[in-house]
């Protein structure tokens, strides 16, 4: 059907997603390295609010601390964070039924990211995928290297071994009615020596449904890369966009009270391989190198 | 501030976020799933994600399939969103042909995976995109009447329509090599595929169009 308009070909890209990654534990926003050995950064809310404010296209909070307790409890976070940012927000961790998915929802999410409960229960997926929409559910593939090159899929943020390996559960995800996958690199992590481009590809080219790269940025270069090579369909970020925050916008002092702040305290700011940059300057960099996202 | 907004609530999704975003603009429009207040209502909005003939089965369990119509043979302002704008429609080819609302003559498809050059169009679309301007001046008096072709919206859908007028597209969205219908406008009913209350500042201002008498 000719629905008229003209297109340029440039309006036909497809189009990049953005997405800060929030961890958090407690009232706190954290950060690990390799999803370990978690450093208090702020108050999340102040950080989503910058990142609204700068362009973000979407929101992923992720209850670092939920699959230790079995539920999430980043209700009041994400109601704060709804009320002001009208942009999606996908919130992982600790999700195990159908009524936590509610929970959450109810409480302002728009999407869910699961992974343990989909591994120790695939039909979870179906059942999730059937009663909030494929569009609701996202499953997060925690993946790790095995010598000899294997991927093999974990839980509980890399700590526990499932035996599942990931392209073929990628695969499945896909059947069982999933909307979209998160891959984190476990192991590129919080290290910022850039994504793990080839696992992104394999994963990305072997499903129909978006993926979503997580894991390795620490520079801008890593971000056109795992887009350009690695086929990703939106990227998280994580420190590079936090410690701009941290750098130029002064994060909130009342929040530094729970967990280990001495990385706040010391005054002394090592950012180690990473850059920070914020959004603007990221969406500016890919825009240079034909990437097409919202401006 | 004395419009009464109705959310139709089909018991299917999740409708904070579109109350929010009311709630920004300084209105509490109230969820409801009765008819009756949608007959009370200045203005109603149909909003959703999720299975079509999930949608439609619960609008006639709960008597809303005649609500709706009632309130827009009323000549009241209707707005669907997302699933929404699908619901109106003639029917679906979602799962099998399910009859829809039959509002506006259309049907709605599924997005096929697209392979261009070295990007895939995966399905679902989860992306900002554009909408266009079909002919010049068609947005004039829309709820459309300050979007141009430069501002990103946010969709999330597996699924399209394809009207049978082409007077009633009121915009129109790319998708690889795929150009469909983003947004219907037949007299007093508006919809739009993307989600305005996930579009940040410049979705919350078409809801704010729209509600302008």
């Amino acid at each position: 059907m000719d629905v008229g308009g003209n297109f340029v070909e440039s309006e036909k890209l497809k189009t990049i997603r953005i997405i800060p990654r929030l961890d958090i534990k407690g009232p706190n926003l954290v950060k690990g390295i390799h999803l370990e050995g978690l450093r208090v950064l702020g108050k999340p809310e102040d950080f989503a609010q910058y990142y609204f404010e700068n362009g973000a296209d979407e929101l992923f909070y992720q209850d670092v601390v939920a699959s230790l307790y079995e539920r999430n409890s980043l209700g009041e976070i994400i109601t704060a964070t709804a009320k002001k940012s009208f942009i999606p927000l996908t919130v992982g961790g600790g999700i195990r039924t159908v009524d936590d998915i509610k929970n959450v929802l109810r409480a302002g999410a728009d999407k869910v990211s699961v992974n343990t409960a989909a591994i120790k229960s695939p039909d979870f997926i179906k059942e999730a995928s059937r009663k909030f929409g494929s569009s609701t559910i996202v499953v997060t593939i925690e993946a790790i290297k095995q010598p000899g090159g294997k991927y093999l899929a974990f839980v509980d943020n890399g700590r526990e071994h499932t035996g599942v390996e990931v392209f073929e559960w990628a695969k499945k995800v896909q059947n069982l009615g999933a909307g979209e996958i998160l891959i984190t690199a476990v192991d590129k992590e919080g290290g910022g020596l850039g994504f793990d481009v080839e696992l992104t590809k394999t994963i990305s080219m072997s499903v129909e449904i978006p993926v979503i790269a997580h894991g390795g940025a620490g520079k801008l270069e890593h971000i056109t890369e795992v887009i350009n090579e690695g086929m990703a369909d939106a990227v998280t970020v994580a420190s590079m966009f936090h410690y701009d925050f941290i750098a130029n916008v002064q994060s909130n002092m009342d929040s530094r009270t729970e967990g280990n702040v001495n990385f706040l305290q010391s005054g002394r700011i090592n950012f180690g391989k990473i850059q920070p940059h914020n959004i603007l300057q990221l969406k500016e960099y890919l825009k240079s190198h034909n990437i097409n996202c919202r401006n | 501030m004395s419009k009464k907004i109705v959310i139709v609530d089909y018991q299917l999704s999740n409708l904070f976020s579109v109350k929010q975003a009311f709630y920004f603009l300084g209105y509490n429009a109230l969820i409801s799933s009765s008819p009756e207040d949608l007959k009370n209502a200045d203005f109603a909005i149909l909003p959703g994600v999720g299975a079509f003939a999930d949608a439609m089965k619960n609008l006639n369990d709960l008597g809303l399939v005649d609500g709706i119509k009632d309130f827009i043979n009323a000549g009241k302002p209707f707005m669907g969103v997302c699933l929404g704008q699908q619901l109106i429609l003639s029917r679906s080819e979602e799962f099998e042909n399910t009859k829809g609302l039959e509002l506006v003559k259309g049907v709605v498809k599924k997005f096929p995976f697209q392979k261009i050059g070295n990007r895939n169009f995966k399905v679902p679309q989860i992306q900002w995109n554009k909408i266009c301007e079909p002919t010049q001046g068609k947005w004039i008096n829309s709820p459309l009447s300050r979007c141009n072709a430069n501002g990103y919206l946010y969709f999330v859908h597996s699924y399209y329509t394809e009207l049978e007028n082409k007077q009633d597209v009121l915009a129109s969205t790319s998708y690889g090599n795929l150009t469909y219908c983003s947004s219907i406008l037949q007299n007093n009913i508006f919809t739009t595929q993307f989600h305005p209350e996930k579009s940040g500042l410049l979705g919350l201002d078409i809801y704010k169009n729209w509600l302008k008498d």
